[in-house]
């Protein structure tokens, strides 16, 4: 017996249930097989699949986060890397500007203390000047009075006949106290 | 050239049939034999039993088509499961793009995001049982879609049926549920009158009913078209006048359309009844629609 000849026999016998209505047995194992499904795919199957999706997705936004952060890292190491060249500029323009200052200062002290010692020597010298210029004063007072009393002699001592002989005896002596004064120098030299 | 080969077989079949006048013996005999046309009848759905015929455990070729389906399904999904990684093989990417393909193209469609995320599981079950059972109507030695009988749309439609109800209650209470679902809320109240009686035969009979009627009468459709093609192409092959023969070709081709065909409607017949599913549903447990 094949099926196309049962089925043409059960034709002819024109006794098939109506099929929208359902027979016992189908409901049954229709109930048993789709139970089956369900249970095994809710209980089993999808949890797990399930499991290795959130897996996943948490895996993704780790890592997204993860690449925020390395890039948050990077600007902020960037930040502080631009924020200390810029400090070290400023330094390194500020150690110029004091060299430069302190180059001037000491120029300017060089250059104080240099005035100050040739002052100090031009002081020396005028001292030394001055006490010369009273030595010269003091011994000169003490001839003067020596060759005033001198000349009186010498005025009294001759005749004063004339004004031209007291006229020679006194540029004989202003010549003779010349020649002295010259003298006197020059032993000291 | 097919259509030399075919007559060849025919004749050698029809000798093998001469050999032992009055039946066809044989695999070739069984494989070439033709008594005559037969249109397609509601037995398609009714075939013998493997076991227990009569009884209320009454085994037969539809049922057996349900089993490995199921199993089917199953074991490819356990396959996958055992060995799910966070970085997915190939299979693994087909089968997460199927469940995908249901979150994001049915479910989130008509449904918020917790609501989705509540009843994806079942949802998503319910789809790939759905095209599972439907598409053994053009595996072949199956041939028979596990939905055709009308049993199992039944069942599943129920099982929505009593999903929805149970959530519906649970959200609004009995009577708030009630209320919302045949008093629907902004219309005047003298419409209530038409409108609640029209509500209560939906909610109550007419989106179970349609549900399960919808996809049985698809896949009965499908199979007898299929059935159709293929017993009329057999039977001018290998039966009828030598003119005739040619016709055949004209069903086969057809019969290989209807069977591409038949995969699309697999497939369309589990989305719109997800789809529905995910509706009634989101009409339970939503405040006012």
């Amino acid at each position: 017996m094949t099926t196309a000849s049962l089925i043409v026999n059960a034709a002819e016998e024109g006794e098939f249930p109506n099929p929208l209505i359902p027979a016992a047995y189908d409901i049954l194992w229709s109930s048993v097989i789709f139970l089956v499904v369900v249970g095994v795919f809710m209980v089993l199957l999808l949890p797990k699949l399930q499991r290795v999706l959130d897996e996943r997705a948490e895996k993704i936004e780790g890592g997204i986060l993860k690449a925020e952060q390395a890039q948050a890292e990077a600007a902020a190491a960037l930040e502080e890397y631009t924020e200390q060249l810029t400090e070290a500029r400023a330094e390194a323009a500020r150690i110029r500007e004091d060299a430069r200052a302190e180059a001037g200062q000491i120029v300017a002290e060089t250059r104080e203390s240099a005035a100050e010692d040739a002052q100090r020597l031009v002081q020396t010298a005028h001292k030394q000047i001055d006490a010369e210029r009273q030595q010269a004063i003091v011994s000169l007072r003490g001839e003067v009075g020596a060759l005033a009393s001198e000349l009186a002699s010498r005025i009294v001592g001759e005749s004063l006949a004339d004004d031209a002989r007291q006229q020679r005896i006194i540029d004989s002596f202003l010549d003779d106290l010349e020649a002295q004064v010259s003298d006197t120098s020059k032993a000291k030299g | 050239m097919a259509n030399l080969a075919l007559d060849a077989a025919t004749e050698a079949a029809s000798e093998l049939a001469a050999d032992e006048p009055g039946s066809a013996s044989g695999f070739f005999g069984w494989l070439f034999y033709s008594d005559g046309f037969h249109a397609p009848t509601v037995g398609e759905f009714f075939p013998p039993a493997l076991f227990g015929e009569g009884t209320f455990f009454e085994f037969n070729r539809i049922m057996l088509a349900r089993v490995i389906a199921a199993a089917v399904l199953i074991l490819i999904f356990w396959l996958v499961a055992r060995r799910a990684t966070v970085i997915p093989t190939r299979g693994q990417s087909l089968v997460e793009m199927l469940l995908d393909f249901v979150l994001v193209q049915i479910v989130e469609q008509v449904m918020s995001k917790e609501n989705a995320k509540r009843f994806l599981p079942f949802l998503a079950t319910l789809f790939l049982a759905v095209f599972a059972f439907n598409i053994t109507g053009v595996i072949p030695f199956i041939n028979m879609p596990g939905t055709a009988l009308i049993g199992l749309p039944i069942i599943m439609a129920l099982w929505v049926y009593v999903l929805y109800l149970t959530v519906g209650i649970k959200q609004h209470g009995f009577g708030g549920y009630l209320k919302t679902s045949l008093f629907p809320a902004g219309v005047p109240k003298p419409i209530y009158i038409l409108l609640t009686p029209i509500e209560f035969l939906q909610v109550f009979i007419l989106r179970p009913a349609t549900l399960a009627l919808r996809l049985a009468a698809n896949m009965m459709a499908g199979h007898l078209l299929l059935v159709l093609c293929f017993a009329a192409t057999q039977y001018l092959f290998f039966e009828a006048a030598l003119a005739l023969k040619a016709v055949g070709s004209v069903t086969l081709i057809a019969g290989l359309a209807f069977t591409l065909f038949e995969v699309f409607v697999s497939a369309l017949q589990a989305y719109v009844f997800v789809m529905l599913s995910s509706v009634y549903i989101t009409m339970a447990v939503e405040e006012e629609h």
